[in-house]
């Protein structure tokens, strides 16, 4: 494969993988404060 | 409800995993760029889908405005945000592309590649506006700021027809002609990257949703119990 047709197709799913991960952290933040208030 | 997020995720995979077959397989190679070409199913797309939601933040924003409807704040700052996400790529696999076919990364001065770059930072703006302002006002300022910063979408697009530039001119409705099965590829992409923006936004709506309940659940405990550290 080209390494520039690799490069363009690697980096743009390196971007939707990286912003998919920051949702995933920001539920599992998000779920923490459900429970730390359940708990109170 | 539950059951139908994983159908389409996983409906979703298939049609990306189609759509990345046809455009390294199946599509035709162009006889000039050869390979490298395969970027623009990639690169179109994106911004196609980039601009839908940026159009979407627009609509919201607007009925934000007017109505004063969460529902409405919610949808136009989840559509901004994932908007960048591929306005991001669009800005990344177009110099991947111009390396090779023009010699040089970035075109200095071409007004569709500046354009598109002052759009992305626009709607960064707006993020951070929304992220880092306290105050009540932040959710009409931002709508303010979307609506405006809506007029450079057409802007952006049409650029192409109305400025000298170097970048290529537009698939449909340039007067130039697409190969039949390129385009058909194309479709697929861009179908294919809409329902996964369109599932991306459902979970980072349902997302900030329950964030802004946690966060008056924290507001309301704060009010009964003085003593609380939130």
């Amino acid at each position: 494969m080209n390494g520039y047709l690799f490069a363009a197709y690697a980096a743009a799913w390196i971007i939707h993988i990286a912003y998919l991960a920051t949702i995933v952290s920001r539920y599992s933040k998000v779920k923490r404060e459900i429970e730390e208030l359940k708990k109170r | 409800m539950k059951s139908t997020f994983p159908i389409l995720g996983i409906l979703t995979a298939v049609l990306l995993s189609y759509a990345l077959y046809l455009a390294l397989v199946w599509a035709p190679t162009e006889q000039t760029m050869g390979d490298v070409q395969r970027i623009f199913y990639y690169h179109v797309p994106s911004a196609w889908t980039a601009f839908t939601l940026f159009l979407i933040n627009f609509v919201a924003s607007i009925v934000y405005l007017i109505r004063r409807k969460p529902s409405a704040d919610i949808l136009a700052l989840v559509c901004a945000e994932v908007g960048v996400v591929f306005c991001a790529i669009v800005l990344v696999t177009g110099p991947i592309w111009a390396k090779p076919v023009w010699g040089i990364w970035w075109a200095k001065g071409d007004i569709r590649l500046t354009s598109t770059l002052v759009l992305w930072l626009i709607y960064v703006s707006y993020l951070v506006l929304r992220r880092f302002s306290a105050s009540g006002q932040t959710p009409v300022l931002a709508a303010s700021m979307a609506v405006l910063g809506a007029l450079c979408v057409p802007f952006v697009y049409f650029s192409i027809w109305f400025f000298r530039t170097q970048h290529p001119q537009p698939v449909m409705g340039g007067g130039g002609s697409i190969d039949p099965r390129m385009l058909h590829v194309l479709l697929i992409n861009w179908l294919a990257f809409s329902c996964f923006a369109f599932l991306v936004c459902w979970s980072r709506y349902r997302l900030e949703k329950i964030q802004r309940e946690v966060d008056q659940a924290h507001a309301m405990q704060s009010l009964n119990d003085p003593r609380s550290s939130r």
